[in-house]
């Protein structure tokens, strides 16, 4: 092949250069198997599951359906970025544990990054708007009967 | 705004949290697919694009010559076994000759990039001869075997008192169900790295170690101790992950490349991949007396296995069994028979054999209400089963039979109010815009009871070895039983602090080396299994501590007690924290714990096959859109038999999230196979209930009998939630519509187009031609 091409991506606020990349990897190879980050999920890679749910430039988005190439000049932010320094847990992450949000965890960090999304965006959602704004992510050992009660004990304890 | 996680002894009984709940929400948890080693390759699978085919030859020069390909691998290149299988070994690692199914593996690729090596598998030319495939399974019982071991992989009988039994209402129905697929979000992935000694270091997700290990072994031709399994993060698994998936062939590319490999499916290899629910197909006559007690059950089922065997013979044995269900049938004959097609290989998912049949035999006691103008809860409740009946196959119920306390909490909960008149219309089925006219929904509520068995049955020998040891008050718990999401981490902590009294409970990683088998985590099992081997071993080692600290103080080790994490004696003369009790000392002790054995049927299906059985009911409530076909769940209740609450929110997640496969079976998701082809090996056109589609879930009760033999007094809670929440949902929309609906998925043509030519009635003649 000869597709290959030098780059750099900004995740989690920090630059990270990419090296002799495949032009063709999408955002979600790189940040897995290049950059050491993971934390974004690999269930579809068909922009159907949510697993992979990362904000660029502060919008939702499927990173498995973004080329890697193309997000030159974003500001990308992972679920790794959406953890506390201090290694501990931050109010969403803290309330899918404790509600028993996460069984195999798989789609969990998507979960955490499209919940972060919709409480910055929007507060007090209702149950239906949660359910709407969680419904790009598929969870298949939950039921998302306790993601839900996670996300209403978060802004609970939020509104406090 | 930060939250700390309520702090608790982490006992049995309580809400714990997940030891590896922190890593899980920080991303940070390493699945099978996230794996990385310094120089490591990346494997990838030819599969076949044929159902049915005859290889001619296989050329793969031109994948050798591209740059980066370090390696193209065939059915030449196993050098052990050149096939594996759960039961029996019957399915190719790469098919030669033949080609059984889509999907079947045919050759794989190593290379230094992921693009690389599938540019190189398509690279591969493969000269395939297409045959017609045989895809009835009907037909396929008395057909020209396409596989050495013939066309039925298994068929179970059930003789019970006099086949001549008759009663005085009859209802006879048609049943079928469609190819569920488990969907574990984790796709099927490993790493493989070759050891110093030609051994391989296999790190995967599965769902039984050992037996992995054992097909594996098999094929590589390695000693058993140079193939060595461990346990990567497992994205769910469901039935999915019991048979092996690249296991083997990712093992071959590292051991002939001698460099780490990786392979990770996308979705839809993982459906081309693994193995499916069995499709079924029922015929059902029940008879009863005129005051609705059942004299008789009639049933022929056919379920259709795709390709290999997988684990058809529980399948089967379980659709038979369970066949009537739940209650009192003092007559029946049975026969179910699983036969081997060129559809997709199916095996086992969550509630194997016992879900399909519970979709007909749940119909037919509605059915049979109507006949006898009762109740359906009342005819349910006059004949569920009680603590001491028996079973079709003789077996006699000795354990907890709580089936009327299920019933009856389950059908005594409040309906939900208002209705389609009042709903908003965002909550209408198809939200709002879709539905054609308020004035044509129609609401409707179902009910259905489920039996499933716990463990594995028919005199197979099963147990669950595990290893305590404790150190300065330190307990590390040592145990192959597969976490795949249902918690056994957290209830294995549970267990040792509940025993042993202590707060830091540290679990080794899971694998095939210095620890025997767990066994599978299926069958609703590993609570009961490996639960009762962590308990037992720790027993074990409190045994030790109270010799140890007897000997050194002189006290009578039956004086003493651990109490809030410290060893006290009865006198008062001892009160030490555990960590000081025993200094310099480890205890250490390994256990195997096996449940009480069970046996094989008889060739009249007669025998104690199983160990404990759990029962459950679910109510559904449903809202119909009558011209579009659409259906909204409004809600589901449940009632679970589960013996004792170990984690109440462990426990609930398991019911809701069985519930949430059972709402998926009941009314969008099946694999669609024209045939012999997948037609929707994806997430777009394979639908999965998203949190629009979940109903609220209410728990109307967990009946807590403790069953005699286990031993925290625990069912296992896997499986009963999938188990009857379909049929109740499929119930509940014939409810609302009049229709008969004998099929699972309900599709939006099955209402909508209701008795029109386009909906396809597949003839029952044909089951009774095939099992006379």
């Amino acid at each position: 092949m000869s597709e290959f091409v030098d780059y750099q991506l900004k995740v989690n606020g920090v630059f990270h250069d990419v090296a002799d990349a495949w032009l063709g990897e999408s955002l979600l190879y790189v940040l897995r198997e290049r950059l050491g980050l993971p934390g974004s999920k690999n269930a579809c890679i068909q922009g159907e599951c949510g697993s992979c749910s990362v904000l660029l430039d502060g919008k939702l988005v499927c990173s498995c359906l973004v080329l890697a190439a193309s997000a030159l000049d974003c500001d990308i932010v992972t679920v790794e970025g959406l953890c506390p320094e201090d290694d501990g847990l931050s109010d969403i992450q803290a309330a899918f544990l404790a509600e028993g949000g996460v069984q195999c965890g798989f789609c969990t960090p998507g979960f955490i990054v499209s919940v972060h999304d919709l409480l910055s965006r929007n507060p007090e959602p209702t149950d239906l708007e949660v359910r709407e704004a969680v419904s790009g992510n598929l969870c298949r050992c939950t039921g998302y009967g306790r993601i839900l009660a996670a996300v209403r004990s978060v802004q609970q304890a939020r509104r406090q | 705004m930060s939250t700390t996680l309520t702090a608790s002894r982490g006992r049995l009984g309580e809400s714990v949290a997940r030891p590896d709940g922190v890593p899980k929400v920080r991303g940070q948890f390493a699945f099978s697919s996230d794996l990385f080693a310094e120089g490591m390759l990346w494997g990838h699978i030819l599969r076949s694009p044929h159902p049915a085919a005859v290889i001619r030859g296989i050329d793969v020069a031109a994948a050798l010559r591209i740059p980066g390909v370090k390696a193209v691998l065939t059915s030449e290149d196993v050098p052990g076994r050149k096939t594996y299988g759960l039961d029996y070994p019957d399915q190719p690692v790469f098919a030669w000759e033949v080609v059984r199914h889509q999907g079947e593996p045919i050759a794989a690729v190593a290379a230094d990039h992921p693009e690389t090596a599938r540019r190189a598998a398509a690279a591969i030319v493969v000269d395939y001869e297409p045959t017609e495939p045989l895809t009835d399974p009907m037909r396929a019982i008395g057909a020209e075997p396409i596989h050495p071991l013939g066309n039925v992989l298994y068929r179970q009988k059930i003789r019970r008192g006099d086949p001549a039994a008759t009663g005085a209402v009859v209802v006879e129905g048609y049943y079928e169900t469609g190819m569920q697929d488990q969907a574990p979000l984790g796709p099927e992935s490993g790493l493989a790295i070759p050891a110093e000694d030609g051994g391989i270091e296999l790190y995967v997700a599965t769902q039984w170690l050992h037996v992995d290990q054992d097909q594996i072994a098999a094929c590589l031709d390695l000693p058993l101790d140079k193939v060595r399994v461990h346990l990567a993060g497992v994205g769910g698994a469901f039935g999915a992950r019991e048979d092996l998936s690249m296991q083997v062939q990712i093992s071959l590319l590292a051991l002939r490349t001698q460099r780490p490999v990786k392979i990770v499916y996308d979705r839809e290899e993982s459906f081309l991949g693994h193995v499916h629910r069995h499709p079924a197909y029922m015929w059902y006559r029940h008879h009863a007396d005129v005051e609705g007690r059942l004299v008789k059950v009639e049933a022929r089922i056919v379920l259709d296995g795709g390709a290999y065997q997988s684990s058809s013979l529980a399948v089967t044995v379980n659709a038979a069994c369970f066949a009537p269900g739940p209650y009192r049938v003092p007559n029946a004959v049975v026969e179910a028979v699983s036969a081997r097609t060129n559809n997709p290989p199916c095996g086992a998912m969550r509630g194997f054999g016992a879900t399909q049949a519970n979709f007909a035999y749940e119909a037919q006691m509605d059915k049979l209400a109507v006949a006898l103008g009762l109740d359906p809860i009342a005819l349910r409740l006059k004949n569920a089963l009680r603590r001491g009946d028996k079973l079709i196959t003789g077996q006699v119920l000795r354990g907890a039979t709580p089936v009327a306390e299920v019933i009856t909490t389950c059908a005594g909960a409040p309906l939900p109010p208002g209705g389609p008149a009042t709903v908003a219309d965002l909550l209408l089925p198809g939200g709002t815009g879709r539905t054609a006219a308020r004035g044509r929904v129609r609401r409707g509520v179902g009910f259905a009871l489920g039996i499933k068995n716990l463990m594995f049955s028919g005199g197979y020998d099963d147990y669950s070895e595990a290893r305590c040891r404790l150190e300065d008050g330190v307990a590390t718990i040592t145990c192959a039983a597969v976490e795949v999401g249902q918690g056994f981490v957290t209830l294995a902590q549970q267990t040792a602090r509940e025993v042993l009294g202590v707060d830091e409970v540290i679990l080794a990683p899971a694998g095939t080396v210095g620890i025997a088998s767990a066994g599978s985590t299926s069958a609703s099992r590993q609570t009961w299994m490996s639960g009762g081997a962590v308990q037992a071993a720790c027993l074990a080692v409190r045994q030790r501590l109270f010799a140890s600290v007897s000997a050194r103080y002189g006290v009578a080790k039956e004086a003493l007690e651990i109490i809030e994490g410290r060893v006290v004696s009865f006198d008062g003369e001892i009160d030490l924290p555990i960590a000081a009790s025993t200094p310099g000392e480890v205890l250490e002790e390994t256990v195997t714990y096996r449940h009480a054995p069970t046996f094989e049927l008889d060739e009249n299906g007669q025998g104690d096959n199983n160990v404990s059985f759990a029962f459950a009911a679910h109510r559904a409530v449903v809202d119909v859109d009558l011209d579009l076909g659409l259906v909204r769940v409004v809600e589901i209740t449940t009632s679970q038999d589960v013996g004792r609450v170990l984690n109440p929110v462990q426990l609930v997640g398991q019911v809701e999230g069985g519930i949430a496969q059972g709402v998926g079976l009941a009314l969008m998701e099946e694999i669609v196979v024209d045939n012999g082809r997948v037609r929707n090996p994806s997430f777009t056109d394979y639908v999965i209930p998203t949190a629009l589609d979940m109903p609220p879930v209410h728990i109307a009760a967990f009946i807590e009998q403790p069953e005699p033999g286990s031993p925290m007094g625990a069912k296992g809670a896997g499986e009963p939630p999938l188990v009857s929440s379909a049929s109740a949902i499929v119930a509940a929309v014939r409810a609302a519509t009049g229709l008969d609906l004998n099929r699972a998925p309900v599709r939006p043509q099955d209402i909508a187009l209701a008795g029109t030519a386009s909906v396809e009635r597949p003839p029952e003649q044909d089951i009774a031609e095939v099992l006379p």
